[in-house]
């Protein structure tokens, strides 16, 4: 369960997030939705404790990201915008690098790493080096490097991006299982249908701000608007506009 | 201390495995710096016994006029030849570099020497042309030795004790030993040393920041539940494997190197047995800490990959400075320099290469003050890491 309150963050005379506020709870998926430059990395990049806010707070499973940032890490994984891969190992020791730091315990290793990527479906180029990679075959190596560790908390950022359709298709199955698994799953994305079709909550950000906080169904009813895409168009007048 | 050793193993595994590391760490560092080294040394070695057992052919014009002269040349291993025809076309092709000395006898020389008045020679030579003017001092040493056994000859003639020209019996005596002989050129190891040792870790250095956040590779890793300490202290000391790796290498191609090298001909036996390598090894790693770290440091600061294997370009450079103006001023070991890292190890290192006694107060400082400058740049780094502009 990961809550953000009120949380800042400038980067010299750019504002780009004024005053976040959302919860994300546990066996839901949430969705940060908003146009580029909006603040969806920035407050991601808080939560999972690469940026210090200047205001506000945020709390991961009871734990204050600034005050005990290691603490936080361990409750969540995280996949960073345009996630880098070390292209001179392969796929599952790319993965296993991170299960070590992630401290688990090195009799189990090999089984977690073997059942993550028969989870997403990377056996068939575990054992090659990752240069080289398709987008769709990094994101995947990445995603199970970001779960090895089976994380409770899982923040994903863009992560359908540069993805085909398979790819897409599957990435949504994976987000799915993981919130039937009771996970909280909190996702970036600037595609409305992406975020329409998956989360329970949606969290529309623009001009790193809030517009509107709410299930699909909620945003509806509040906006007037039939349709989400009208729905989101409105929301993000409302902020520009004020 | 796990988490350390498994970023430690991974940067290890990861850069053996690139072509680029590997190559700068097995390959440029330890061949590059010996090969050079050899073809220096080979050069002049060849120089000087050329002086010595090479014929030297001298164009002699008018040789006609003086036969005991040409004579004499002879006997001192100069190959008398024909020369130009005129004294202006003599002087016209030393000019033009054609002949690189001419020695030109009048035709009144045998006249002048009959007289007993100083009998005319020219030599013509062009003193800018070093290579010539060795052959010139070669020439000139002879007409000197003519010089003096005609005065020999003419004194007895008369009756007097030639000895009465030689008022002086200067006797030099050459206290130093082959072995510090050997310093001027092998000081040159020191430089070398320090730039396998640089090279070997510049990848790494550089791939701990620029080379993490250009491949994105940065913010999942410090989303990871470890500190940054960590990670950064993890990466330093992979730096630090290959940085040795290099380093050791290099010693041994060297000393691989100068068992083969003729270096007695010139007088020279170094000190640099299976016991000095390994000192040096010792004396070099403090360094190899320093160097990780500074170049972890300066590679922290940049934008990019490329603009990082610029700065650590230069980078390179830098710690020879000291080593280069201490060898051109070809000063002496003091105990201040002994806290200037590099320079304190490249005056141990000529001092066990002359076999000369070692200071080890001096050993102590150097090993010291490197380490804690090393230790000191290696905090800062891991400061910076802990920055949030390390994600650019």
């Amino acid at each position: 369960m990961i809550s953000v309150n009120e949380i800042h963050k400038s980067f010299g005379a750019i504002r780009a997030v004024r005053g976040v506020s959302f919860t994300a709870p546990d066996g839901k998926i949430t969705g940060l939705l908003g146009p580029n430059g909006a603040g969806k990395s920035t407050t991601l990049r808080v939560l999972y404790t690469v940026l210090k806010p200047d205001q506000g707070s945020a709390v991961i499973d009871g734990i204050d990201v600034v005050t005990d940032s290691l603490g936080a890490r361990q409750r969540m994984g995280a996949l960073p915008h345009g996630s880098g891969l070390y292209p001179h190992l392969t796929a599952r020791e790319n993965i296993a690098y991170f299960a070590h730091l992630c401290g688990l315990d090195r009799t189990e290793i090999d089984d977690r790493v073997d059942e993550i990527i028969k989870l997403l479906e990377i056996e068939d180029f575990a054992e090659r080096r990752t240069k080289g990679f398709s987008q769709g075959q990094r994101t995947k190596v990445s995603l199970a490097r970001a779960l090895v560790h089976d994380p409770q908390n899982i923040l994903l950022d863009e992560p359908s991006n540069g993805l085909d359709v398979m790819a897409t298709r599957s990435l949504r199955h994976l987000i799915l299982k993981l919130k039937d698994a009771g996970r909280c799953v909190l996702f970036s994305s600037h595609v409305m249908q992406e975020v329409a079709a998956l989360c329970d909550d949606i969290c529309i950000i623009a001009r790193g701000q809030v517009a509107i906080n709410d299930s699909a169904d909620g945003i509806r009813e509040r906006t007037g608007c039939d349709n989400l895409e009208d729905a989101f168009v409105h929301a993000i007048h409302r902020v520009a506009d004020d | 201390m796990r988490t350390v050793l498994t970023v430690f193993v991974k940067e290890v595994i990861d850069n053996l495995r690139d072509r680029r590391t590997l190559a700068s760490a097995l390959i440029m560092g330890p061949i590059f710096g010996p090969i050079f080294f050899a073809f220096v040394i080979n050069l002049s070695i060849e120089r000087s016994i050329e002086d010595v057992e090479r014929p030297l052919e001298l164009k002699v014009l008018g040789q006609e006029h003086a036969p005991n002269l040409v004579r004499f040349l002879r006997s001192r291993n100069i190959d008398v030849v024909d020369g130009t025809l005129s004294r202006d076309a003599a002087i016209e092709a030393v000019k033009t570099g054609a002949h690189d000395i001419v020695l030109i006898i009048p035709d009144t020389f045998g006249q002048q020497l009959a007289d007993t008045v100083p009998a005319k020679l020219e030599l013509v030579s062009d003193q800018a042309n070093t290579d010539a003017d060795r052959e010139a001092r070669r020439v000139r040493n002879a007409l000197a030795a003519y010089n003096q056994q005609l005065a020999t000859i003419r004194l007895s003639a008369r009756g007097v004790n030639p000895l009465l020209l030689m008022p002086l019996n200067i006797d030099e005596i050459d206290v130093s030993t082959a072995s510090g002989r050997s310093a001027m050129l092998l000081g040159m190891m020191s430089y070398f040393f320090v730039f396998a040792t640089l090279m070997g870790g510049m990848y790494l250095a550089i791939d701990a920041t620029a080379g993490e956040r250009e491949r994105g590779s940065l913010e999942p890793l410090l989303s990871l539940p470890v500190t940054r300490d960590q990670l950064i202290f993890g990466k330093i000391a992979a730096t630090c494997l290959f940085m040795a790796l290099s380093l050791t290498l290099s010693l041994l191609s060297f000393y691989v190197v100068l068992k083969f090298l003729p270096l007695q001909q010139i007088g020279m036996t170094p000190n640099f047995g299976p016991g000095v390598v390994l000192a040096s090894l010792l004396l070099f790693t403090p360094f190899i800490l320093l160097g990780a770290a500074l170049m972890t440091l300066v590679a922290s600061f940049t934008k990019s990959y490329r603009e990082a294997q610029t700065w650590l370009s230069v980078l390179l450079i830098a710690p020879t400075m000291p080593i280069l103006i201490v060898s051109i001023l070809t000063l002496r070991p003091k105990l201040e320099f002994m806290f200037i890292p590099s320079l304190s190890q490249h005056l141990l290192l000529v001092d066990m290469v002359k076999n000369e006694p070692v200071n080890n107060l001096h050993v102590a400082i150097s090993v010291l003050s490197t380490f804690v400058f090393g230790i000191l740049l290696t905090w800062i780094c891991a400061r910076l890491y802990r920055r949030e502009g390390l994600l650019g």
